[in-house]
């Protein structure tokens, strides 16, 4: 058989990802023995240009890893669908926008101005904020444009499969390998490297009585390593987010679901669906109480909308409208 | 038994008998103040006194004794009217009637013996049937006699009185009686049903039609004495043991016929009803034209005569946006009837006071005409106030001031009783009720029907069926019509053996659940069940009524509310906003 | 042509769904802005929902269900009222104003309070102007 054309792109994300895949450790080795790579810039140095002179569908497998935040990730990000056979879209920011898309609450000028001015580490005295168009004395300084929404890969181009997680668990990218090297892909649009229940199917803490009078947030109680962190009050996305990472936060670093993994194969907003669970186990009838009881989740859209906010209803591109 | 001659005549009388009551028996009528059956003899009053004769030692002996404390012995003689015992009951007499001249016993004796009547007396006796009766039955100790000879009187210590009445009731002379309202022959408020002693039946049409008893005010249940009805009861029906109890029965259908409650006229302060005499309320009024009621069905005033013009006051509470807007559909035809009957038993002047007059029902319209003949009032218009008299005409009458329409101006009616036909409200429960079966309320607080028209006796609970006035306020022809169309609803669920369940039912998708057991404490029905061995929670799809607050809450969509799925509402949400 | 919000009514169908059928029974005339759909009981109306409205254009949204103590499920409008609480305070945060997402009891009997709710929030989603929750996504 001959050796499959693979690419690996880095995107609006944090290159998590990139190290997921580092981390197979030996399974690096089978890549490479599946296949041979033609884009990665974290550990290869080929150029967009190569890519850009390669006949459409020359890539046989691409894994775009972030979301597309400015006009070099959408360039990108396009000119690798056009490129390849299949676009696989990796991790949590191209599979559903990720932590950057949670900037999708404001505008880009209130990040740029929160990033630049604001936040207290910064020391620009003279309020300088990015510029696309810079003229310097060598010629004119072009950076790619920022944009003011983070759109999760399958909002810019069509994917073919999606691979959730924050980054992917370790044993997932090696799963996914196999998958390639196999050619036994699922049908088209199918999410791989994951459970299709979730994460409570796979926990082993035991869920009792599900009736919520207080909440906390980890640090604020000593809790019970042995029982489920929703039953304690602890805000767990575990029961809205896909399984298959291994329960690495809620079994093996004893710290709650954030929902990475996204939502369960038929849910289309994983934060209100969550939140929908969630207000469901408040143990009390009374509006002025369950107000107070709501009261005590700090930041709802950030808790629920973690790596989500991108993808969901309110943040998700319209439908009647073009990008 | 033992043989005995009373005035020469033998008799067969049993051996433990009193000669009192020997002679009760044979009919000769001893005079007797101080004996009760239920309490010990006193022998205060002297008169039962009889003359016996016995043979002892071969010789008679002649003797006299109080006949209430005296037993009969085998071959005893009692003379009840002999020289002797007059001239010692003459004595008696006359000790007695100076203390009470009042009682009728003694004024009759005292005519007998022509001993003159004092014109007044102190009215106690001193006979202690009241220390007796307190201490014996009750079980309380109440009375005491102070003082000797002249200074001898009766005490009463009111702390420890539980005001039971048996001392009024056991009192020979009335010196002891209930400080009631002696002026009002007829209390009209306290017609209504309701114990009028420790021992009632809760009314006359009650099933099963037997009395019980009041333990709040039955004397035995507050003092442990008393057992008068036990010891009486031949049949030994008194069971001071038995408690309320609380029935569990398993139904398939409930059929919820809780009535009416009626409107309380106080809050018409206008009407005067509590405060002035002689207004009552129509369901009052109901029971004092009864036959079966306190006066034997006489229309009666206070103070006990006929009333020579009556006023029947339409609408009270009703068709009135300060209290009920809705009509109460009875009071016109059941004023109508008491028109015609106080017409009847009393001749008065009947007036109705109406704003319309509703005789919409088979054969009422004529009635209403029958009623014009006979005489009876009408007066459009609606009452502003009873109010009390001002000219000479009006003395010691109730004046209904009301605008007559008809004529244009405001009259002042004289009348001697006003009732009024107050508003048929819903249960004082109805609310409770209708939560508990989850059975809806329409505006005026009366429970709803699932459809006026096409479902009139069903709810939007399934197997809970209503009927009467209930529903809304209505007489008792539609309320048997209503009931029976209720009662054969159940009956066709009854034969039909098995009930239907809607399709539009939640249900789990396995291959979904992850068992998060987040729906598990969410269903009403407790229709969700957890299997611990296959970690998923499933429904019961019998208990399932459909509701779908679990598959709104189930955070993986693995719950489908079936005709309202998400995508389905979803579809239609797009649908609506097109 | 003056602006006419969409809004999307979600109404149970054993209080609200019967009420608003009485104000149409009963003649009474109000706003035809809400257009409704029938759910059950208000309990199962899912927060997604609201914001799928939003997403797919509405302008406001207003959920009806039983009184509380009077729902048909029991309780179905408390497990509304608590989600409703805490999308309330999701809304805040994604910048959808107060007045766009509203919570009434209408019971079957009130068809003249339906008339009444729907006047009322029309009018207040319409001095609010078109929802533009959306805009951010325009380049």
């Amino acid at each position: 058989m001959a050796k499959l054309k693979l690419a690996i792109y880095w995107a609006a994300g944090c290159g998590g990802c990139d190290v997921a895949i580092l981390d197979t450790n030996e399974g690096l080795l089978k890549i490479a023995e599946i296949a041979d790579i033609v884009l990665w810039p974290v550990a290869t140095d080929h150029k967009y240009e190569e890519i850009e002179k390669m006949a459409d569908g020359a890539i046989d497998i691409c894994l775009i890893n972030g979301g597309v935040r400015n006009s070099e990730n959408e360039h990108m990000t396009k000119l690798l669908r056009a490129k390849s056979k299949i676009v696989v879209a990796m991790g949590a920011c191209a599979h559903q926008g990720g932590i950057p898309g949670l900037a999708n609450l404001f505008t880009k000028e209130t990040v740029l101005n929160r990033a630049y001015r604001e936040t207290p580490s910064t020391e620009n005295p003279d309020g300088i904020l990015p510029v696309q168009r810079f003229s310097a004395q060598e010629g004119e300084l072009i950076i790619p444009e920022f944009y003011n929404t983070v759109l999760p890969t399958a909002a810019v181009v069509d994917v073919d499969y999606f691979m959730p997680g924050c980054p992917p668990a370790i044993h997932q990218v090696a799963a996914v390998v196999d998958i390639i090297a196999k050619g036994d892909l699922p049908p088209k649009g199918a999410v791989i490297g994951a459970s299709d229940k979730t994460l409570c199917d796979e926990c082993t803490r035991p869920k009792e009585d599900r009736k919520v009078k207080k909440f906390y947030r980890p640090h604020e109680i000593i809790f019970d390593n042995q029982k489920c962190f929703l039953d304690q009050g602890i805000i767990c996305l575990g029961p809205a987010t896909r399984g298959g990472c291994g329960n690495r936060c809620t079994v093996k670093s004893n710290m709650p679901c954030r929902g990475c993994y996204g939502p369960a194969p038929k849910v289309h907003d994983q934060g209100t669906k969550f939140l929908s669970a969630l207000a469901s186990v408040i143990d009390s009838n009374d509006p002025a109480e369950i107000n107070s009881i709501v009261s005590q989740i700090a930041d709802p859209v950030g808790t629920f909308y973690r790596f989500g906010l991108a993808a969901s209803y309110l943040r998700r591109k319209r439908s009647n409208e073009k990008n | 038994m033992v043989s005995i001659t009373i005035n020469d005549k033998p008799y067969q009388v049993e051996e433990s008998s009193t000669i009192l009551k020997a002679c009760q028996k044979a009919g000769i009528d001893i005079p007797t103040l101080c004996h009760h059956e239920r309490v010990k003899p006193t022998t205060v009053c002297g008169l039962c006194i009889v003359e016996v004769k016995r043979e002892k030692e071969g010789k008679e002996e002649s003797s006299l004794a109080t006949s209430c404390n005296s037993n009969v012995k085998e071959g005893m003689k009692i003379y009840t009217d002999s020289d002797r015992t007059k001239e010692r009951r003459k004595k008696a007499v006359e000790r007695l009637i100076a203390r009470a001249p009042e009682v009728p016993i003694l004024r009759h004796l005292a005519e007998e013996y022509n001993i003159s009547i004092p014109a007044e007396g102190e009215g106690c006796i001193l006979c202690g049937l009241c220390v007796n009766m307190c201490e014996e039955v009750v079980g309380q100790v109440v009375f005491r006699f102070e003082g000797k000879g002249e200074e001898r009187h009766l005490t009463a210590e009111s702390d420890r009185c539980i005001a039971c009445g048996a001392c009024a009731t056991i009192c020979p002379t009335g010196y002891i009686h209930m400080d009631d309202i002696k002026e009002r022959k007829i209390v009209h408020s306290e017609l209504l049903l309701g114990p009028k002693s420790s021992i009632y039946v809760t009314s006359m049409q009650a099933v099963p039609n037997k009395p019980v008893i009041n333990p709040e005010t039955c004397i035995h249940f507050r003092t442990g004495k008393c057992g008068i009805c036990s010891q009486v009861c031949e049949r030994e029906a008194i069971d001071y043991e038995m408690k309320e109890e609380e029935i569990e029965v398993e139904v398939g259908n409930i059929l919820l016929a809780p009535g009416f409650h009626p409107f309380n006229p106080e809050a018409m302060a206008q009407f005067g009803y509590g405060t002035l005499p002689n207004v009552l309320t129509s369901l009052e009024f109901e029971w004092l034209n009864c036959a079966a009621g306190p006066t034997g069905g006489e229309v009666l005033l206070e103070n006990g005569e006929k009333p020579k013009a009556v006023a029947l006051l339409h609408c009270v509470g009703s068709r009135d946006e300060n209290f009920h807007e809705y009509c109460s559909r009875v009071c016109c035809m059941y004023a109508l009837k008491f028109a015609h009957l106080i017409k009847e038993k009393t001749d008065a002047e009947v007036y109705n006071f109406y704003i319309d007059l509703r005789c919409f029902g088979k054969g009422y319209e004529e009635f209403y005409k029958r009623l014009l003949k006979e005489g009876v009032r009408f007066v459009r218009g609606k009452t502003g106030e009873i109010t009390f008299p001002i000219y000479e005409e009006e003395k010691g009458k109730l004046v209904v001031r009301c605008e007559d329409t008809l004529v244009g101006r405001i009259r002042r009616i004289p009348v001697d009783m006003a009732v009024l036909c107050c508003a048929l409200e819903p249960p004082e429960d109805a609310e409770a009720l209708g939560r508990l079966f989850g059975v809806s309320r329409s505006k005026d607080g009366f429970f709803m029907e699932r459809h006026p028209k096409l479902a009139p006796v069903s709810t939007s609970t399934d197997g809970v069926f209503i009927a009467g006035a209930a529903q809304g306020p209505k007489d008792i022809p539609d309320t048997v019509a209503q009931a029976s169309a209720a009662a054969s609803q159940v009956m066709s669920l009854i034969m039909k053996g098995e009930v239907e369940l809607d399709a539009a039912i939640s249900q789990i998708i396995p291959e979904l659940c992850s068992g998060c057991r987040i729906c598990n404490n969410l269903c009403p029905y407790t229709a969700i069940s957890y299997d611990p061995n296959e970690k998923l929670s499933s429904i019961n799809p019998v208990l399932c009524k459909g509701c779908g607050t679990c598959a709104a809450a189930c955070p993986s969509e693995a719950i489908i509310a079936q005709f309202f799925t998400e995508d389905q509402i979803v579809s239609e949400i797009e649908g609506v906003l097109i | 042509m003056s602006f006419e919000p969409k809004i999307v009514g979600f109404l149970c169908n054993w209080c609200s769904y019967a009420g608003a059928d009485l104000a149409g029974t009963a003649r009474i005339k109000y706003l035809p802005n809400v257009r409704p759909v029938r759910v059950m009981c208000s309990g199962r109306v899912e927060p997604s929902f609201v914001m799928k409205c939003f997403a797919a254009g509405a302008d406001g949204v207003l959920i009806t269900g039983c009184h509380p103590g009077d729902c048909h499920y029991h309780e179905g409008n408390y497990k509304t009222i608590r989600r409703y609480s805490l999308l309330k305070r999701v809304l805040e945060q994604f910048g959808v104003e107060d007045d766009r997402v509203r919570l009434e009891w209408v019971s079957a009997s009130e068809g003249d309070r339906y008339a009444k709710v729907v006047d009322e929030f029309v009018k207040k989603v319409k001095a609010l102007g078109p929802f533009n929750g959306t805009k951010l996504l325009v380049k």
